[in-house]
């Protein structure tokens, strides 16, 4: 792995990003959008028992989406094959991705929290801070797990529906529609193999504990544990050789 | 390094792809220094014999040896320049930003994409993004690409697809000037009347070689006029 390739396969990435103005757009606005749609629909309490698991499953879901739609894009182009003919190692190309669409999902949950705390009104008991944090843990999380699926996907159309497989029964059994250990068990023990589970636990540490607590961090590390497996996973689905 | 012994040597490569052999059994020795093409019809298995010389095909049996290492071999990535049919480069980004990048993956020096981009007639239009070029011009970009750094070996696929007759000349030029350099050029086409611009030809059909040598050996052997004459004739002498 080298540190000049991936950061230049970072920069890339972001400039890609930069040139496709209306992409940034939406990347910024919907989520913001829907956390004030959000909050105008639901009362004041059920906005702070609502808002914190959405303001870190919004960046998971987008970032799935534009990452595997671009690394799809990566692959039909050709410019994948080229580069992997080239000295450049999965691991760069990976974790160039990672560092790129990372740094853009700082961004976009800093501004998301930001809306919500301050302009929507959004009220937990611990720091704001570690609720930022668990939002940037899970869009490296949804860019991980799209860089994974991206592999399986033939066409544009087949990727985007990698979001409905993917992410919308995590969305069912990770705890916001019904609690987790009011679950079927059954149920609980597939929602204890889901990443996003481990995301909605961390924002419920954040909305009931005044400090962070082992059980926050141990969720944090559990997501971030999920991703470096997706990564890998996704490192190990490219090719130098195909058919 | 021993100039004499072959760039590229291929021997009994067979490539099999969805269970039919595309390439049943083929061995040939590119010479170094000199632009090699590459010629057959559509689906003959050009451009998967280019992509086993790369090293990014899958193959069912035989070697091929690239510069005196196994094709795709990790210290062929920054030697071996490849060109892929369809352009492979960012359209979203500027022809000077693909440049810049793929530089930094080949670790290739400063100016050497000012150089590219000269030797390709695309200086003018460095700040243009691809996807504004026309269809020859982006294909420029990709050939640009492979000529960053120090390629020994530069392996295109139909470089001149779509261009017009001064630019294909002028690319011809370039190629003959890199092979004076030393580089070895293997460059395939569809268009047959390229031949008389490579030094020397395999002539490819259903994944065998039908014949290699000079223009020149090629007429003579077949005693026709012009190579797609001469390609016939090793076709219908074939089938007889």
């Amino acid at each position: 792995m080298s540190i000049r390739r991936t950061g230049a396969t970072a920069q890339r990435v972001l400039g890609q990003l930069r040139n496709d103005r209306r992409t940034i757009a939406l990347l910024l606005v919907v989520p913001s959008a829907l956390m004030g749609l959000l909050a105008w629909i639901v009362s004041a309490e059920d906005f702070d028992q609502y808002g914190p698991p959405l303001l870190g499953i919004f960046p998971l879901i987008v970032m799935f989406l534009v990452t595997s739609v671009a690394t799809l894009r990566e692959r039909s182009s050709g410019t994948l094959e080229r580069l992997l003919a080239m000295p450049i190692s999965k691991a760069d190309f990976v974790f160039g991705y990672a560092v790129a669409f990372g740094g853009f999902a700082i961004v976009q949950a800093l501004l998301v929290s930001g809306l919500s705390f301050g302009l929507f009104g959004l009220d937990v008991r611990g720091s704001g801070w570690l609720l930022v944090l668990v939002a940037v843990i899970d869009a490296l999380l949804g860019t991980a797990m799209g860089l994974f699926v991206s592999a399986f996907a033939a066409t544009e159309f087949q990727a985007v529906q990698f979001m409905p497989a993917f992410i919308l029964p995590q969305l069912l059994l990770c705890g916001i529609i019904t609690p987790r250990d009011e679950l079927p068990t059954p149920l609980q023990w597939l929602s204890d193999l889901l990443p996003m589970s481990y995301a909605v636990d961390a924002t419920q540490q954040v909305m009931t504990s005044a400090t962070a607590t082992g059980e926050f961090w141990r969720s944090i590390a559990v997501v971030a544990g999920f991703m470096v497996l997706a990564l890998s996973g996704g490192a190990a689905t490219l090719r130098r050789r195909t058919a | 390094m021993a100039t004499q012994t072959a760039a590229v040597t291929v021997e009994n490569l067979r490539v099999v792809r969805g269970g039919q052999p595309v390439i049943p059994d083929l061995s040939v020795d590119v010479p170094r220094g000199q632009v090699v093409g590459l010629l057959g019809p559509s689906g003959s298995g050009k451009s998967t014999l280019i992509r086993a010389i790369v090293g990014v095909q899958i193959v069912a049996g035989g070697t091929v040896t690239v510069l005196g290492e196994s094709a795709g071999a990790p210290s062929l990535r920054d030697c071996v320049g490849y060109v892929t049919q369809s352009p492979s480069v960012y359209s979203d980004l500027s022809v000077v930003a693909n440049l810049r990048y793929f530089a930094k993956i080949l670790g290739a020096p400063p100016g050497d994409v000012e150089r590219v981009l000269y030797e390709v007639d695309l200086t003018e239009f460095a700040d243009r993004r691809v996807m504004r070029l026309s269809g020859g011009q982006t294909s420029r970009v990709s050939l640009a690409v492979a000529l960053l750094g120090k390629p020994e070996l530069l392996v295109l696929d139909e470089p001149t697809v779509g261009l017009d007759p001064l630019l294909r000349r002028d690319l011809w030029v370039l190629f003959h000037r890199l092979a004076e350099q030393g580089i070895t050029l293997l460059v395939s086409s569809h268009v047959m009347d390229e031949a008389s611009r490579c030094d020397r030809l395999m002539l490819l059909r259903s994944g065998e070689l039908l014949a290699f040598g000079t223009f020149e050996e090629l007429l003579q052997q077949t005693g026709a006029p012009d190579i797609e004459h001469a390609f016939l004739r090793l076709v219908e002498g074939d089938a007889a």
